[in-house]
């Protein structure tokens, strides 16, 4: 019990102080809550079969494979790999990290990790088509061909700024 | 989209409830314990997007993203980006809606790119998987290359 307050301390406090916003300035308060309690609906509805997907591959997927694919040497079909994962997914980007996790647990390429998150975070799919019917299609267009580019140039600069040692640290740590 | 992930995976446990119980039961367990790792700071995260966009107000957004705003916009977008995490469905109209209300491409494509890329609520939790030094590094040049994108798209569009 002790333990799972600890855990939980920050998320209390939260939750404490969203409480006296509530008492004290009710409109903003109650907003609040009610776009947390959507959020949360949100994310427990989107959740659940990414990590159940995750688990299987955890138990199924051997690390031999995936270091195969998008390990070291893995060269462009890892890349690709990598940037289909990204944008097939859905949910926002935290829920890339859990997932990034896994990759590095079973010996993906740091890089190709990264580029994973980016394509995460910038050209999944369906939210490509609701871009462009909210922004323009050449708006979605223009950004989506440079946040590509942004994609490889980012993942590229966060993996060669890291000592080998770092990387290491980061691997043992998952 | 959640729907094709809802099918895939319960094809996927079906597959793998075929081939070994004890197999699935392990993927399983798994999955709810990288579930329940996430869960304390995901529960905090949520709470404090709930209380920031409670304050801000899209029309106290659009009164900073101005025509007239320039870089100062630019960079107002790019802050307000990386600090929120708004869902896309949110966000998309909300920058439509910016958009015709004065605001320039070069403001609307900073916000857009670093609410996507840029993520500092979530630092925490990219933290204690990538380390502090690669967080900072990918968020920071995710910012730097989200003011890259801010300009071209500028001059282009």
């Amino acid at each position: 019990m002790k333990k799972i307050i600890k855990r939980y301390r920050v998320f209390l406090l939260l939750a404490v102080l969203n409480g006296i916003m509530i008492a004290v300035w009710p409109d903003i308060g109650i907003k609040s809550l009610m776009i947390t309690k959507s959020n949360m609906i949100d994310m427990l509805s989107v959740i659940p079969p990414i990590f159940i997907l995750l688990g299987l591959l955890d138990v199924w997927v051997k690390r031999e494979t995936m270091v195969k694919y998008m390990g070291e040497g893995s060269g462009l079909i890892g890349v690709l790999l990598a940037f289909f994962i990204g944008s097939a997914a859905a949910g926002p980007l935290y829920g890339a990290f859990p997932v990034a996790g896994v990759l590095l647990k079973k010996g993906s390429k740091l890089s190709n990790v990264f580029i994973m998150m980016g394509a995460w975070s910038t050209t999944k799919v369906p939210l490509l088509l609701f871009e462009a019917s909210a922004l323009g299609v050449k708006f979605t267009v223009l950004r989506l061909l440079l946040d590509i580019v942004g994609i490889a140039v980012i993942a590229y600069f966060t993996e060669k700024i890291l000592s080998q040692e770092e990387r290491q640290e980061i691997y043992s740590n998952i | 989209m959640t729907i094709t992930f809802y099918v895939l995976a319960l094809s996927g446990l079906a597959l793998s409830f075929f081939k070994s119980r004890e197999k699935t039961k392990q993927a399983l367990k798994k999955a709810w314990k990288s579930f329940e790792n996430l869960l304390p700071q995901l529960l905090a995260i949520l709470i404090i997007i709930g209380v920031m966009l409670a304050v801000l107000t899209p029309e106290q957004i659009s009164g900073l993203l101005g025509t007239e705003s320039g870089w100062v916009g630019v960079l107002i977008a790019a802050a307000i980006g990386s600090i929120t995490l708004v869902p896309a469905f949110v966000a998309f109209p909300l920058a439509a809606a910016l958009l015709q209300n004065g605001a320039g491409y070069m403001q609307i494509a900073a916000f857009v790119s670093t609410l996507m890329m840029v993520g500092i609520v979530t630092m925490p939790l990219e933290k204690q998987y990538f380390g502090k030094k690669a967080t900072i590094a990918r968020n920071g040049s995710a910012f730097i290359f989200s003011l890259v994108v801010a300009l071209i798209m500028g001059i282009v569009l």
